[in-house]
């Protein structure tokens, strides 16, 4: 492990990647995740790799399903508008499963909306923004060590699975700056092997990259297949942060940025002898089911808080099945809700009241 | 007995899908010659698009990857920056790469990006059924131009190979037309220039094949042929529109 330096998030996840042993980008400027690519274009020639500032978002999803098909380590960013244009490419790689990192830094939707911090690409992200029955894991850190963590941890999972992982932050994980520590960087060497890559069919018969089935029982049974490997990532993968102190009955669901939030109004409750609790995913997809089991019977309700209308929530729901009483609190359009609105709706649930009401 | 004719070997022993009289199965046919002649079979990775020749990854024996509608040249791009050494084309339609890979095919061209790309012009959508292309002429009757292509409604046909070769990143550029003998010949050397202008890092090359789809144009193969010399070509004059700079030199 190396010193604890301070750096901007955006700059931090561009040296993750390539300390995960990813050396090629392709990406196109959009605000807020542009520290990304700019400090990729510095670093990936030092460390000979490649940078390509591609003519849309479109065309850099399909570089990245090239480079990925050749057995690369692969990443691209953006944010909301151009990860709604990468979704084409995200289904075909998801289809032709191919490994890669794909980070959206969230803005506020929809439309061309603002660029201000926003959670409202949940189920963008969650539940596959492009067509068809496929999955991809989600990433959603809460501070720029996690956001490095995550990302390098992204490329295994990616490369585990033959599959894109998303890793989705907003334009404050982005921007802002935070004392990290940067593991050392993946021997290159180390890497996983891809005897399935597109690289010449030298002494081996050819390998296609390919998601066309056109006889319909082989592609369910592709489909079937990818099922199957996505209840094992869901058996495997989930990942959750539990704070669960004696004697909490209302339980906070947030994450990334708003967790952050809710866990200084979790502090001031204390100060006034409110106990709360907080279950916090950080894998968003496989959606962390255990700690509401963990927690169900004694909680007296959950209070999700996100900057949305209101899309994890409906997670959150599924979890509970009808147990408890599940509410909400969120703010909309980049408007990162304030400790004072949280710790307000905190004490509706608290009285019994709909803090969404 | 000497052998005087053969299958390519960079073509596997498969029957292929296309309609009689197609010429999708010369354009397979010289781009697996041009393979072969140049030694490249293991070191080449195609690119195969979506139309008519999306299953070409079945007929080429060598690595292949299947690319989104009009994004061949973005995918070729990403496996070319990783594996500079090996050799990379695409084999696109007119629907594919003139309609909605237009951003995709100027900008691989633009970079000077070393592939090579195979661009078959029928002047229809094939795969579909028939429907009215980019490229198809004024006048051209397809089950989406019901009356005859009106210009004034959608426009005139686009001339790819020209404005591509108004690019500096784009090396080679031809026209050839596979109407007849003595003009497949002529695809064949294009082919192979095609190819060498990518191992040579020369830049992008791209050639642009005249071809005829009987089925969709609902002619015979020997009249569709027929109309592919006189009116296709009337409208796509044939040549090189840009040559490697050594080579221009006289």
């Amino acid at each position: 492990m190396g010193e604890r330096i301070l750096m901007k998030g955006n700059e931090a996840i561009g040296e993750a990647a390539i300390r995960a042993g990813c050396r090629y980008f392709f990406g196109y400027p959009i605000t807020p995740q542009n520290e990304i690519p700019e400090y990729l274009s510095r670093r990936l020639p030092e460390v000979g790799g490649v940078f390509l500032q591609a003519e849309s978002e479109v065309a850099a999803i399909n570089m990245v399903y090239g480079a990925a098909g050749a057995g690369a380590r692969v990443m691209t960013s953006s944010s909301s508008p151009g990860i709604s244009l990468k979704q084409e490419g995200l289904s075909y790689l998801a289809g032709a499963e191919l490994p890669c990192v794909v980070v959206n830094i969230i803005r506020g939707g929809p439309g061309l909306g603002g660029i201000q911090p926003a959670q409202s690409d949940y189920f963008q992200a969650t539940r596959g923004g492009g067509h068809g029955d496929y999955r991809t894991p989600v990433f959603g850190p809460a501070s720029i060590q996690e956001m490095v963590e995550l990302v390098m941890e992204a490329f295994e999972v990616a490369d585990r699975y033959r599959n894109p992982v998303m890793v989705v932050g907003d334009g404050i994980l982005g921007q802002m700056m935070e004392p990290v520590v940067l593991p050392d960087p993946k021997p290159l060497d180390s890497l996983p092997a891809k005897p399935w890559a597109t690289t010449g069919n030298q002494g081996r018969p050819p390998n296609v990259i390919n998601s066309l089935f056109l006889d319909a029982n082989l592609c369910s049974r592709h489909n079937e297949h990818l099922q199957e490997k996505y209840r094992e990532i869901c058996r495997r993968e989930v990942r959750y942060e539990l704070v669960d102190p004696e004697g909490a009955e209302i339980y906070f669901v947030a994450y990334g940025t708003t967790s952050r939030v809710v866990r200084s109004v979790m502090n001031r409750a204390r100060e006034e002898g409110i106990i709360t609790g907080l279950i916090r995913p950080i894998t968003l997809w496989p959606f962390p089911q255990e700690p509401f089991e963990r927690v169900v019977e004694r909680a007296k309700a959950f209070l999700c808080v996100e900057m949305s209308a209101g899309q994890m929530v409906e997670d959150v729901r599924l979890a509970v099945n009808g147990r408890r009483p599940v509410h909400f609190y969120g703010r909309t359009g980049g408007v990162v809700p304030s400790p004072a609105e949280i710790a307000d709706a905190l004490r509706k649930v608290l009285e019994g009241r709909d803090p969404g009401a | 007995m000497r052998e005087v004719f053969t299958r390519p070997k960079s073509m596997r022993k498969v029957v292929m899908h296309y309609c009689p009289g197609c010429t999708h199965g010369i354009a397979h046919r010289l781009v697996a010659e041009a393979i072969d002649e140049l030694g490249i079979q293991h070191r080449t990775i195609g690119v195969a698009s979506v139309g008519c020749s999306v299953l070409a990854y079945e007929y080429f024996d060598c690595d292949f990857q299947q690319a989104a509608h009009g994004r061949a040249p973005a995918v070729a791009t990403g496996i070319k920056r990783v594996l500079p050494d090996r050799v990379v084309f695409t084999y696109q339609g007119d629907g594919d790469l003139a309609s909605i890979g237009t951003a995709e095919i100027v900008h691989a061209a633009m970079r000077g990006e070393r592939i090579t790309v195979i661009f078959i012009n029928n002047a229809v959508y094939g795969m579909t059924g028939g429907q009215m292309a980019p490229t198809t002429l004024v006048g051209q009757v397809t089950t989406t131009s019901p009356g005859g292509r009106d210009p004034r409604h959608c426009g005139h046909p686009i001339r790819i190979a020209e404005m591509l070769a108004t690019l500096e990143g784009a090396a080679y550029v031809a026209r050839v037309s596979l109407h007849d003998p003595a003009h497949v010949a002529r695809a064949r050397r294009a082919v192979l220039k095609a190819f060498r202008t990518q191992l040579e890092d020369r830049g992008f090359a791209l050639v642009e094949m005249l071809s005829s789809c009987p089925t969709n144009w609902g002619m015979s193969p020997r009249e569709a042929l027929r109309w592919v010399k006189e009116k296709l070509i009337p409208q796509y004059p044939l040549g090189e529109f840009r040559v490697p700079e050594e080579e221009a030199r006289p």
